[in-house]
């Protein structure tokens, strides 16, 4: 008889299931320590003054000792203070005796439910003042608040600020309470509470800043455009009180552009505006071909005629395209393919 | 210390729950009445006095007795520093039931019930969490009326309960039944204000009993 060895099945650790590694208080402690000893050291090293070192010095510094090609900038070596590299993490939620700290705790997500419980105090709350209200006949009329200004916060950012994970069900849930709130008459009593949910949104039309008009020295208004396309780059400025003379680099229109596409081109937004012979032009072009320049100096006439011209107008020129930057440019040839798009001839055998 | 813990023991009602409430309270929050005849369970029947009009009527007699014998044992289970988990699946009544659990200093779970809570507890919340030393329903049924779930996963993990049953529910694996009334609004504030009444007294108990084994 010989004896047989087999091999004793070791239990292999799922490393995955327990989650991202927890680390404790003492650890963040340890590192915040090393941190600022290690900022002190670069200091030194830098030959500059440890106690005003602050983050951009240390960023410089870094991108100065370890210079790296690599594209992705959180692929790069960094030194920031631990608090902004590890996430915040939940500590442990009950005390020596073993009874948890938050009178949810049981539900697993204790503070998505405490937020929903607290919401629903204020609107009960919102509710009970109405009645007492309407007891006395005093009910304020509801006023068309301004909803275009804010948004609601994400479901990323509350995830981040509860540091608990949602469904989309709960989410949904959650904003739908918050608006009931805001729906009411008296849900003004609740602004500030309910302001933590919500964030500004920057009308983008109110970005864009039109330039007024400006006067040379014959006094004639004029104003500046610039525009691109593909790879040309043209500037334009119009001038008012003229003949319909466009001059391009020092050229006259019908000889820098022999055919009558790009001269059409150039004509369009006078067309659209019914300013044909009213304006004078003098543009500057450089890079791309033909038809780029022409669209190019189509685009910076647009935004120089803008200045000229009323609100509604302009709005007319945006939805007609005139003052959309074109995005297309040619597109990259991939390996294995003969073209952009074009394949390789399909043989059969 | 050991005498702090067996002296209430001694008692058949050492924290005196019966003045907290009469037969008269409980009539006038309508905890008499029970569902329509056809929902009636088959084993809620030795606690129904009568029916009326096709609605059962419960007995307040035995609802009295059985709700004496739950207070009691909650009363203890707070003496002695336990956990309570207030449980109901009522929407009407998640808000009251939350906020009594939050004044009482004990926990509360009117949500829905994930599996592995109870019996999984360890993996769910992490190692060395404490389980719940009772359990209270405040309405033993889910929102599907079927028997919730945490009272079968209760008495796996053998841990007390103690739940309010009307005529629908199935009160066989309940350690404290008491049957009442959980639909209307005057019947749950009720229950509440006696289960918060109660663990207040037990814990005032406690802490006088320290201070006065620490005097000496």
């Amino acid at each position: 008889l010989r004896l047989m060895y087999t091999a004793t099945a070791m239990q292999s650790k799922n490393v995955g299931a327990s989650g991202p590694e927890k680390y404790t208080e003492a650890f963040i402690k340890k590192q915040i320590e090393e941190y600022n000893l290690g900022k002190r050291h670069l200091a030194n090293m830098m030959g500059e003054d440890p106690e005003t070192f602050t983050q951009e010095d240390i960023d410089r510094a870094i991108a100065y000792l370890f210079p790296s090609g690599l594209f992705d900038k959180q692929a790069r070596p960094m030194m920031k203070h631990p608090t902004e590299i590890f996430p915040e993490q939940r500590k442990i939620q009950w005390g020596e005796d073993g009874r948890p700290f938050h009178f949810l705790f049981y539900t697993g997500k204790q503070s998505y439910y405490s937020l929903m419980h607290e919401t629903y105090e204020k609107l009960l709350n919102v509710q009970k003042y109405q009645d007492q209200l309407t007891a006395q006949d005093h009910l304020p009329q509801k006023e068309k608040r301004n909803l275009a200004g804010s948004r609601w916060l994400t479901k990323i950012e509350l995830e981040e600020m509860l540091l608990e994970k949602l469904s989309d069900d709960e989410y949904s849930r959650f904003i739908q309470l918050l608006q009931k709130l805001m729906m009411l008459p008296c849900g003004d009593i609740e602004e500030k509470y309910i302001q933590k949910f919500s964030k500004e949104v920057p009308v983008q039309l109110q970005k864009v800043v039109i330039e007024p008009l400006k006067y040379d020295e014959r006094g004639v208004a004029f104003s500046t455009g610039e525009g691109t396309r593909k790879t040309a780059r043209a500037t334009a400025v119009v001038y008012d009180n003229g003949t319909g003379k466009i001059t391009v680099n020092g050229i006259d229109v019908l000889h820098y552009f022999p055919v009558l596409q790009d001269r059409e081109q150039l004509l369009f937004p006078f067309q659209f505006l019914d300013r044909v012979g009213k304006h004078d032009m003098v543009c500057t072009v450089s890079g791309g071909g033909r038809s780029a320049q022409a669209g190019a100096i189509r685009l910076a006439s647009a935004k120089a005629l803008r200045s000229f011209v009323t609100e509604k107008e302009v709005e007319f020129m945006r939805q007609a395209g005139l003052l959309t930057f074109d995005p297309r440019v040619k597109e990259r040839k991939k390996p294995g393919q003969e073209g952009a798009r074009r394949k390789f001839t399909w043989k059969k055998r | 210390d050991d005498k702090l813990l067996s002296e209430p023991l001694s008692h058949p009602d050492f924290f005196n729950v019966k003045e907290l409430f009469s037969l008269k309270d409980l009539f006038d929050a309508r905890v008499h009445l029970g569902h329509k005849k056809g929902c009636r369970h088959r084993f809620m029947e030795p606690y129904i006095f009568g029916c009326r009009l096709d609605q059962d009527i419960i007995d307040l007699d035995q609802t009295m007795q059985h709700l004496q014998l739950a207070l009691n044992f909650t009363a203890h289970i707070a003496y002695r520093k336990g956990i309570i988990l207030f449980v109901s699946r009522k929407r009407q009544f998640c808000h009251l039931v939350e906020s009594t659990a939050r004044e009482c200093g004990e926990y509360a779970h009117t949500r829905y019930w994930q599996g592995g809570l109870l019996t999984n507890a360890h993996v769910q919340f992490g190692p060395g969490v404490r389980l719940p030393d009772l359990l209270i329903f405040l309405s033993s049924l889910n929102n599907i009326f079927e028997p919730h779930v945490a009272i079968r996963d209760a008495a796996k993990m053998n841990i007390p309960t103690v739940g309010v049953v009307d005529t629908n529910c199935n009160p066989c694996l309940i350690t404290y039944p008491i049957p009442g009334n959980d639909d209307s609004p005057t019947a749950m504030e009720l229950y509440c204000k006696l289960f918060r009444m109660t663990i207040i007294r037990a814990k005032d108990k406690r802490r006088q009993s320290e201070v006065f084994n620490e005097l000496r």
